[in-house]
């Protein structure tokens, strides 16, 4: 599905990511963990197509295809979806209107017919199940005045409804509650299958309770300092991220 | 290309209704001076009151200076070099059949509805091309229920006693340099008179179009509601691109006399002038003014996408108790062009009440200012305004101004104003390209959404063409 090869991003002189290797399989869950400004949302913008950061070197396959020829609004419609960390308002514009859109033009990109009102709202309606989101919030502007949960909640029903065949959640689950957590987690398991890959960034293991991931990575300071399987984010539960630097440089500098 | 960068090409998409009809034209040399009033006069076959009128506005206007407060910046205009005359040589009223064919190509470019099909959909159309008024139809309709739309001249033929009576009650023919020069020689325009207590049963709708070069306009038009009576009232425009600026100063006076509703909705797309100069766009100097006597309410609705020069205050005098004006305005302005509008609400009755819902738009070069005037006389005890005049700046070259007046003389006043700025992000483009929509898209929503409440008050038809034309004046500039 997607695999990344020696990526390095900047933004301005600064460089974020300093050789990133990922290679996700069809179907497989990945879970990024890693301490705050180690470059996990950089990494899920660089995917996503955000024109700020600059790509200095490597390469990212997506489909077979190279993803960094393609603009943000082609690789959304080729099936990339990114749920934000922080998801932007946009007030005028009906959340339910906004999605019809979205929804409309992967569609005609697939060469599908557009959804009329009706199909998307029966449609909408079965997604809304799913994610249990309120009606009220289709009607209103996207974002604009949702609390921090519902909007995370939104992306999820974004994703339901849009369908990607690889998503990225970075950290949808800050700034949920407890059943909240629990809705959203059922609703990516729901739509989980061998055909759509999921790169879930998290600094709780908790939310890997409810989405059993096949593999956990640990980013830090721009590069994958550790990989392995879920038990790994019970391990840094445990022990924080601080000494796994001295231990994992080393590792990853052996295997250099 | 980063999305600031692409949002700066706003206004890249040549302008679409930049063609010109050939058709013989009747037209006077260019000058202005007492004969050619006259001769515009005797063309007209105007009474003699009239020409009286014009010629007292004339020697008016002599006196006035060119209003210079506005924010816009502009070449002078040599008032002696445009024509002050200019008639299509085919010129029957009877049917479609017999209107010159280059004139229906022309509307059928520009999609207005002069066809079959949209006169089934119940729009009356009163097309002015030039200065003379080419097509009338549904007429008789409107006729069963006494209601008369027309074009300004033949009421002055067919209806002398209104257009005396109401011609410059309003806007009093010295009223401001461009207002009284159009006094002086305007040419044609629309006229409607509803009768008491009747609801016209359609839209009323003017297409102008301006297409001789030389040729300044100066429709005059005329709406008259009487007691209890309803009608709503379109008016659209566009004009095909020439290389000389061109002079557009109308009028339009409404009268909601007793208990009536006048709505008057306007989109407005000519020409905005070269993209990187500004050469070669309409001058809009307009003057629009309404009065409401007791119970009657206004409401002005406009979408101002085109025109290099905008200066227009759609306003209402609310002189009758219990009245009510509004106020509800879209003005986007890209490229070099440069808007000045926003409306006047005058209190005089009690229990007035009036809202301006302003919104203006900024991308490119342009330059947006709101200029309102909210003024409470001392008579009027329990008067309300609402204002709201919203800006949207869309790249970093473009500016939004707002200059709000309020003069209250009477303490039970109670007055709300909100204004705000907001600027479409980098990081909502991203958003919505994320989610599979091109920027082109994104930023035409989020303008959309951003005007809604404007569209919302315009006719069904209306609305839908206007989002278009938002749409296609962001169109070329995304992407
Ligand atoms: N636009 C920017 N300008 C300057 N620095 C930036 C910019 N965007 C990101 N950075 C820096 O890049 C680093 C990585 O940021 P990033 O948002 O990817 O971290 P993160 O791993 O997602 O952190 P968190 O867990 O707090 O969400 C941080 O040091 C951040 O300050
Ligand atoms: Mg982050």
């Amino acid at each position: 599905m997607l695999e990344i090869r020696n990526l390095h991003a900047s933004i301005g002189d600064t460089e974020i990511l300093k050789g990133i290797n990922l290679s996700i399989g069809d179907g497989e869950i990945h879970a990024v963990m890693g301490p705050n400004g180690s470059g996990k949302s950089t990494l899920a913008s660089v995917l996503a197509g955000k024109e700020d950061y600059r790509v200095t070197e490597g390469e990212i396959l997506y489909q077979g295809n190279n993803l960094l020829d393609l603009d943000a609004e082609t690789r959304a419609r080729e099936g990339l979806f990114l749920a934000f960390q922080y998801p932007v308002e946009i007030p005028g514009v009906g959340n339910s209107y906004f999605l019809k859109a979205a929804l409309n033009a992967i569609r005609k990109h697939r060469g599908e017919t557009e959804l009329d009102a009706f199909d998307f709202l029966q449609l909408v309606k079965e997604k809304m199940k799913l994610v249990q989101m309120d009606e009220s919030l289709l009607k209103r502007a996207v974002n604009e005045g949702f609390s921090g949960g519902e909007k995370k909640r939104n992306e999820i029903f974004h994703m339901a409804v849009l369908e990607p065949r690889m998503a990225i959640l970075d950290e949808t689950d800050s700034g949920l509650d407890i059943d909240a957590l629990r809705i959203v987690s059922d609703g990516v398991n729901a739509l989980r299958s061998p055909e759509r890959s999921f790169l879930v960034i998290t600094h709780y293991q908790r939310l890997l309770d409810h989405i059993v991931p096949d593999f956990v990575h640990v980013l830090k300071d721009g590069r994958i300092v550790r990989s392995g399987g879920r038990e790994l984010a019970l391990e840094l539960e445990a022990e924080g991220y601080e000494d796994l630097h001295d231990r994992d440089g080393l590792r990853v500098a052996a295997g250099a | 290309m980063n999305s600031t960068a692409i949002l700066e090409e706003f206004a890249n998409r040549d302008y679409e209704h930049g063609f010109v009809t050939d058709v013989e034209q009747d037209r006077f040399p260019p000058g202005l001076d007492e004969s050619v009033i006259r001769a515009l006069s005797a063309i007209k076959k105007e009474p003699e009151w009239l020409l009286e009128w014009r010629l007292a506005a004339y020697r008016r206007w002599q006196q006035q200076q060119e209003p210079e407060w506005a924010k816009v910046d502009y070449e002078p205009v040599d008032y002696q070099s445009i024509s002050y005359y200019a008639a299509p040589k085919t010129n029957s009223l009877e049917s479609l059949d017999e209107v010159d064919p280059e004139i229906l190509k022309t509307y059928e470019k520009l999609g207005i509805p002069l066809d079959e099909q949209k006169i089934l959909a119940g729009v009356a159309v009163d097309a002015v091309f030039d200065s003379v008024s080419v097509a009338t139809t549904y007429k008789e309709k409107l006729g069963e229920a006494g209601i008369i739309f027309c074009s300004f001249s033949e009421a002055v033929q067919e209806h002398p006693e209104l257009i005396r009576r109401f011609l410059g009650s309003v806007v009093p023919p010295g009223d401001n340099f461009f207002a009284t020069l159009n006094s002086a020689v305007f040419s044609d325009g629309s006229f409607v008179y509803v009768p008491k207590g009747v609801r016209c049963p359609m839209e009323l709708s003017t297409y102008f179009r301006i297409n001789a070069s030389n040729t300044g306009q100066f429709e005059r038009t005329l709406i008259v509601a009487d007691e209890g009576a309803y009608v709503s009232y379109l008016e659209g425009c566009t004009a095909p691109q020439r290389d000389e600026n061109q002079l557009h100063a109308a009028v339009v006076e409404l009268v909601a006399l007793k208990g009536a509703t006048i709505k008057y909705s306007t989109v407005q797309n000519w020409y905005p002038g070269d993209k990187e100069t500004g050469a070669g766009g309409i001058y809009n100097f307009v003057t629009k003014r309404g009065l409401c006597e007791e119970k009657a309410s206004i409401s002005w609705t406009q979408v101002e996408t085109g025109s290099a020069i905008t200066w227009k205050y759609p306003s209402v005098v609310l002189k009758g108790d219990d009245s009510i004006g509004e106020f509800y305005s879209v003005a986007l302005t890209s490229g070099r062009q440069q808007a000045d509008t926003g409306s006047k609400m005058i209190h005089i009755g009690r229990n007035t009440r009036s809202t301006i819902i302003s919104k203006g738009i900024s991308a490119g070069r342009g330059q947006n200012t709101y200029r309102g005037q909210v003024k409470i006389l001392p008579k009027a005890a329990n008067a309300r305004n609402f204002s709201q005049c919203d800006s949207m700046l869309i790249g970093s070259d473009c500016g939004a101004h707002t200059f709000p007046y309020i003069d209250v003389r009477n303490p039970t006043a109670r007055m709300e104003h909100e204004a705000t700025t907001s600027k479409i992000g980098e990081d909502q483009i991203f958003y919505c390209n994320q989610r599979g929509l091109s920027t082109e898209d994104a930023v035409s929503m989020i303008v959309n959404g951003f005007c809604k409440e404007v569209f919302r008050k315009l006719p069904m038809e209306f609305a839908v063409e206007a989002q278009k034309l938002l749409g296609v004046s962001l169109e070329g500039s995304v992407g």
